[in-house]
């Protein structure tokens, strides 16, 4: 379990951490998500006592890791952002070394061989580690910090460098470790969090804007109101049909896909879902859709909605109003 | 401590930093010892141990340039300050590897002796002091060069910034002998590693001397971990 109480850390005049508390229960895995320099791995330097927080408190399994850091260290396996490994090594030397530096009390042989076989790392144990590719020095830093079977696992963006197939694995890995171990996990793609993460903190400029389930913040997250169609019909007047709309904010049409079928980005007022309507309206004229989705939220997206809160809602309000108004006239 | 001491003696030998320096201090020990005792036919080896002060300045900087200036700068360092290990156990195993190397070295000036004990009567107090000497020298150079080398993420500032400490610890008795105020000259000369370490080659072998130098180990040992322990505050 990881208890952080109102974490600060400051850097001259500036706050990189600006009074950060969070829980993390055991078997559960979170999630940090924020763009870069929003605090993510100075949070996670501070957790694991490579860095000391300027003030509040940091817990791993009940040890304060200012006031009792050997106990605490000993709780937590560490992947940072750029793996901590020696590169004249080979991996099994560096693994034997960081058995022997974390006091491993575990049957050596055995307990390396499963989590080489576990991150897939098994084929190249005898080979430097300066000749590995990128995704294999990510994986061997995720190795690095199973050593031990600890119980806390952190890590920093652990599947930045890695082809699709290898961070499937590695979600797959996690998900799996995340059973009986507290994990926390950083990135900055909202995806990754939402197919990892049991709950989510989101992090923007040192300051929590969210923490909250990753189902109830997709749930707050989706973009119905922001579509993506495929309509079969001459653009212009699709165009003028679809600004008819009620809570259709604006239309633009993207690009010709195939022939007579253009791809329209439309946006409506956040909470409307105008894909009735929009069917019915096209349909009355003839015209298909040939395709139709929501557009993902992007994380700045995410960012205004959440830290701008109330007052995007009463803005987007305000707006339907006036629309709604418009069409009334018409 | 022990998982660090191992793998700091083998990246020695990975890195050819140790073979270049036990080339260097062999060669060194032994043109000097040529030159001093070989050709007068003479078995006094305190020529060679005096003049290997000298060598010192240029070679330990070179054994400790790397000690944690490369740790920093390949990110190792957050392997090591996130492990379950105190700080001072980390410098003391890095401390120790550097003296193992260096040892094996000081051990060649043995050898010296025993090829000269054929030819002639040796003095063997005198050698296992002037020995003992050396590696006390060597033991406080090894903490300084540490000690810069934890300032630092650039290995050749860390190499020069050592050389440079280590021959101003030198030069603090020449300083002192220009200075006209008596009581800061003399404090001057008793901080000065030279004069601190020829009585050693004279073949005496003053107990104030040796706490001088295991002091000055100390400290610059726990300066070391004061600086890795502010690092993690600024």
């Amino acid at each position: 379990m990881i208890e952080v109480k109102n974490l600060v850390k400051t850097y001259g005049d500036k706050h990189a951490v600006a009074g950060i508390s969070f829980k993390a229960n055991d078997g559960e895995i979170l999630g940090f998500l924020g763009p870069n320099g929003a605090g993510k791995s100075t949070t996670m330097n501070i957790l694991t006592g490579y860095l000391s927080s300027t003030s509040g408190e940091a817990y791993i399994n009940g040890h304060d890791i200012l006031e009792d850091p050997i106990a605490a260290k000993k709780e937590i396996g560490y992947l940072p952002e750029f793996p901590p490994l020696y590169m004249d090594m080979t991996v099994r030397e560096y693994l034997y070394f960081v058995y022997e530096l974390r006091g491993c009390r575990l049957p050596r042989n055995t307990h390396l061989k499963e989590i080489c076989e576990l991150v897939k790392i098994d084929n190249v144990y005898d080979r430097r580690i300066a000749n590995l590719s990128k995704g294999y020095k990510q994986r061997v830093g995720l190795a690095q910090a199973l050593v031990g079977n600890p119980n806390v696992l952190i890590l920093d963006e652990p599947t930045v460098g890695l082809d699709p197939k290898q961070i499937i694995e590695i979600r797959t890995l996690i998900k799996k470790l995340g059973k009986n171990h507290t994990v926390i996990l950083s990135s900055h793609i909202l995806s990754e969090v939402q197919a990892v993460c049991d709950r989510i903190v989101v992090i923007n400029q040192g300051k929590i804007v969210a923490d909250d389930t990753a189902d109830n913040l997709s749930r707050e997250l989706t973009a119905d109101h922001k579509l993506i169609a495929r309509i079969d019909g001459p653009k212009d007047e699709v165009i003028k049909l679809v600004q008819t709309i009620p809570g259709v904010v604006s239309i633009v049409a993207d690009m010709q896909r195939e022939r007579g079928v253009w791809e329209y980005n439309i946006e409506a007022v956040e909470g409307t879902d105008i894909r009735r309507e929009l069917n019915r309206r096209l349909m009355s004229r003839n015209w298909y859709i040939m395709g139709l989705r929501s557009s993902e939220l992007s994380l700045e997206d995410i960012f205004l909605k959440l830290t701008m809160g109330e007052s995007v809602n009463e803005f987007l309000a305000d707006k339907a109003d006036d629309l709604a108004e418009q069409y009334n006239e018409e | 401590m022990i998982a660090i001491l191992k793998r700091e003696t083998r990246a020695y030998f990975d890195s050819l930093i140790g073979y270049i320096f036990l080339t260097a201090f062999f060669a060194a020990s032994g043109i000097l010892f040529s030159v001093t005792s070989l050709q007068y036919g003479s078995t006094d080896m305190s020529g060679m141990y005096s003049g290997l002060f000298y060598i010192l300045l240029v070679l330990i900087p070179i054994l400790t340039m790397r000690t944690l200036s490369e740790e920093k700068r390949q990110k190792t360092d957050q392997l090591l300050l996130t492990a379950p290990l105190s700080l001072s156990s980390l410098v003391i195993g890095k401390f120790l590897s550097a003296m193992i190397i260096y040892s094996v070295g000081v051990c060649m000036t043995l050898v010296y002796a025993v090829v000269v004990s054929f030819f002639g009567a040796v003095s063997w107090l005198t050698v296992v002091g002037n020995v003992v000497g050396l590696l006390l020298l060597g033991a406080a150079f090894i903490s300084v060069g540490i000690f810069v080398s934890s300032l630092t993420e650039n290995q050749v500032i860390a190499a020069i910034g050592g050389f440079a400490a280590m021959l101003a610890l030198f030069l603090i008795g020449s300083i002192a002998s220009i200075i006209p105020v008596k009581w800061i000259a003399n404090i001057l000369t008793n901080l000065s590693f030279s004069t601190r370490y020829s009585p050693f080659t004279y073949g005496v072998f003053d107990f104030s001397n040796v706490l001088f130098f295991i002091s000055a180990m100390g400290i610059f040992l726990f300066l070391t971990v004061r600086v890795l322990e502010r690092r993690r505050w600024s």
